[in-house]
This record gives C-alpha cells, structure tokens and sequence, in this order.
C-alpha cells in the first residue's frame, strides 16, 4: 500500500505492507532510529512521537493509518542548525536522563504537552498525571519533571532560580509526595 | 512479536464501512483507536483478515447533548471525557472522573468509548459506566440500525451482543439529574495499570433521604456488574454524612458488603484471591458513595453548575 508521510517536515512515499507498525517504519524506512521500541505494548513510552502535533504511542499505530498525516520525531527537535531544543538542554541541565533509552519518548512526549498547553508545567498534579505515561528506570521521574519545567521557564526567558542543592527551585510542588 | 499480515480498508462513510463488515467469510476487526486491537495483533491472538480502519469515516467523532442524553460518536476519544464540561450536570462530571483513570495521555489520545465497550475487557472503566448508566449502544448492520441496552450488551469477557457484521456507531448516556451527586473510587496497582476494582456511583437524594441509587462495579465478574442488592438497600436511607472512623451499621458500608457479596462475582487472580477482591470491592463501594454524598453537598452549598 503505498503512503504519503511528513516526518519532520520531510516527505516521503512509502510502499508499505498494512501490518507495520508506525515505529518500525520511521526506524526502518526513514532511518530514524531516535524513536525507540521498548515493550511495543503501549506501556513504556519510548516509541512516543508526535502525529499533528499530537504526542501517540507509535507502536500502536499501524503506518498506513497515518497517510497524508505530519509525524515529529525526537530528530526533528533541534533547529536547523543543529541547536538543541530548549527541553533537549534541559534534560540535560537536570541529569533527566542516565541510558537514555527512553529519553526520546519522554522528549516529544513534554513537547507534545508543552506545545498544546505550556500552563502544564506549572501545575504539578497535570504534570504528574503526563509524567505517568512513560516509563523510566533510571533517573526516579524527578530530574524529568524538574526538566520540563525549566524547559517552559527558560522558553519564556526567565532564567531559573537556583537553589543551595543546585536544583531548579522556582517551582516546586507543595509537598515532596506529589510526585 | 509484529502482527500477522492482514487486507487493510479505511472507508470514509458507515455505509462503506457496514459494506466491508458484510462478508462474513472473511475475520474482519474494527480499528478506531486501536489501543487494544494493536496490542492483539502484536501478540497475535488476533488474526484477523482484514482491519476496517474507520478513523476517516466524517461525523462519528461527534459529542452531542440532545433528547436527555449524551450522544457519543463511535471516534469520541478518551480525552474528551477528561473536562467535566463534556455533558452538563453529574454526568459531565462522573465521565470526567473516570476517564482520568483510564491508561495515560497518549492512550487517551487515541483510545475510544465505542471501541472500549467493543472489546468488552472486564476491566474496563467505560463498559461498567454504560451499565450503571443504562446506556444505549447503537449498531449499525446490513440489515440496518438498532440500539442494545447496556444490560443486554455484555456476555462475558470480549463478548458482546455486536455482531460480526455490526459497527457501533455511537453511545447514549443519559443525563443525570441535578439532584444527583456523583463518585468514582478505583484501586490498582500503578497509576496506568489497568483497574483491580473500580466502583462508580450515582445517588439522588430527596429531603436528605435517598429515593434513587446507582453503583457500577469494573473488574468485579466477567462482565461489568451492576450492583442492583447494593443499591435496592440504600433506596429509603439516609443520605448521610460521610463516614469517618469504622464505617460499621452505617448504609452506606452495609451497601458496600452486599455489593460485594451478593453483586459481584470475582475471579481468583494471581495478585489478588477472591476474598482480596471482595474486601476492595466493600471498601471502595463505601468510598464512591461517600464521594458522592461530598458531591451533593458542594452542590447544595451553591456551586450548582
């Protein structure tokens, strides 16, 4: 079956077998291998991408469902000349990631959020409820929040406070367990 | 694993799509937001020959309110449900709590009300809604439409009364009225597992007495149990005051106990025997009435929507 796809801006015909999955395709025939396949069951997250703008499990999207459709994949982050995206240097800031492995899902996961609603990063419980879709088995989840609000702050300009720790405390929750 | 190959078909109206489903010589799956039938092909415990893909099919994305009830589309996903301005009144409201706990954003992107009561998990949040709300499920066939009640719909697990060649097209919830308040307790094991138990409740209180109940239990049988014993027993009490402390002799844990003993009908799982189950029901039957017992009295304290 053959498929117009935008991924990244870039378009491409596919010809491709109805049972491929979404992930396999960006990894396999767009030679995006950025999107990760972790448990394919919908539950770690790693495949996470975006389809107009809309943050989606690309293993449970078959490939053809998304003909004519506009996908963002964690390489299309960075601008064009190659400077990271204000998460991508925030993750990096907070230490949000340790392997990696499922870095790129948490990445379009928060920018599919911060896109659609940046008021998320400064409500906690929202922010906890996004951050309940991924799964990471390194940083404890809390660097990753930390990230993504310092990714909304450093969008709009305003430098973060640092506090004794070294952490970003211009927001915190109001209490440690609302995490 | 990658799933088995299969025809792919995406129509772009219910006519084409009710064409497809026709030819009944050929396993034909219905994907709409396929967060469950993908994770089938993956396994493969289904095979089908063909997937009728109907997410280009225009209008069934639609959410109205017309006629008493909420009309919803057979595309109407998840995440609509998330703001209580989806229906006015309580029912807004108790769809709103639900749907929170159902999986994780982006399955709630995706995933869909009619395609959640299609598969008919025991689990499901959605298919213990339509039972506690008396939903009507409209189907669409060769030979035409016809509406199934909740009641009726469900047969076991992944059993329906859809047939094969059927299409649900859309789902009536009816409204609840402004004397109802509304709650929605569940337990489970990690924030986007699905439910152990969950329990929801509507209660409709006159002069401080309940005169109409109704409780929903998920993952309480092999189908979405409607705890009609729960509810007959609380018809004529008291609506009191949330409990505090043992919730002995009190209606609404009395409610909770029959709930769990004469209603339900769990299944011995590997994390939880059967006794397990029965305590979780008891309690959380205790904590949704409770819930909405609050609910009615942030009403009535002059926040009426």
């Amino acid at each position: 079956m053959n498929i117009a796809l935008t991924v990244n801006g870039r378009a491409h015909r596919l010809d491709l077998e109805p049972r491929r999955v979404l992930a396999d395709v960006l990894r396999e025939d767009c030679g995006l291998t950025g999107t990760h396949l972790g448990c394919e069951h919908g539950v770690c997250g790693a495949c996470t991408v975006l389809v107009d703008g809309e943050a989606v499990r690309s293993c449970l999207l078959l490939a053809v469902q998304c003909d004519g459709r506009s996908v963002r994949t964690v390489e299309g982050l960075a601008g064009p000349d190659g400077e990271p995206h204000p998460l991508q240097r925030a993750f990096s800031a907070e230490h949000a990631l340790q392997c990696g492995f499922c870095t790129p899902g948490f990445l379009m996961l928060a920018a599919g959020a911060l896109e659609s609603d940046p008021t998320i990063a400064a409500d906690p419980e929202r922010l906890r409820e996004l951050l309940t879709s991924n799964l990471c088995r390194c940083t404890g989840y809390e660097p990753i929040r930390r990230a993504i609000q310092r990714a909304l702050l450093q969008d709009t300009r305003k430098p973060p406070e640092r506090s004794q720790t070294g952490s970003t405390a211009a927001i915190r929750p109001a209490s440690p367990d609302q995490l | 694993m990658k799933p088995a190959a299969f025809d792919y078909l995406a129509p772009a109206t219910v006519r084409e799509a009710v064409d497809a489903l026709a030819d009944t010589s050929r396993h034909a799956q219905v994907l709409a937001g396929g967060q469950s039938l993908m994770l089938e092909l993956h396994y493969r415990r289904s095979r089908p020959d063909l997937v009728v893909d109907i997410n280009r099919v225009r209008g069934l994305d639609r959410l109205d309110v017309r006629d008493g009830a909420l009309h919803v589309g057979a595309l109407a996903r998840h995440r609509d449900f998330e703001s209580p301005e989806v229906a006015p009144g309580p029912l807004g409201r108790l769809l709103s709590l639900a749907a929170h706990h159902i999986a994780h954003p982006p399955i709630r992107a995706l995933g869909t009300m009619a395609g959640s009561l299609a598969w008919a998990h025991p689990a499901a949040e959605w298919c213990a809604m339509a039972v506690t709300l008396d939903a009507g499920i409209e189907l669409r066939g060769p030979t035409g439409a016809r509406v199934v009640g909740a009641r009726d719909f469900f047969h076991g697990p992944h059993l329906t009364a859809r047939r094969r060649q059927e299409l649900i097209t859309a789902v009536r919830l009816p409204l609840l009225g402004d004397t109802t308040g509304i709650g929605f307790a569940e337990h489970r094991r990690t924030q986007a597992s699905f439910a152990v138990i969950a329990v929801m409740a509507a209660l409709t209180v006159f002069d401080g007495v309940v005169t109409e109940a109704r409780i929903g239990l998920a993952n309480a049988a092999g189908t979405p149990v409607r705890a009609y014993a729960a509810e007959r027993s609380l018809v004529g009490a008291e609506a009191a005051r949330p409990l505090s402390g043992p919730p002995e002799h009190h209606p609404f844990a009395r409610a909770g106990g029959i709930a769990a003993e004469c209603d339900a009908d769990p299944r011995a799982r590997p994390y939880a025997d059967v006794a397990y189950q029965r305590q979780v029901i008891a309690v959380l039957v205790g904590r949704a009435l409770n819930q909405a017992c609050e609910d009615l009295r942030r009403l009535s304290g002059g926040d009426r929507r």
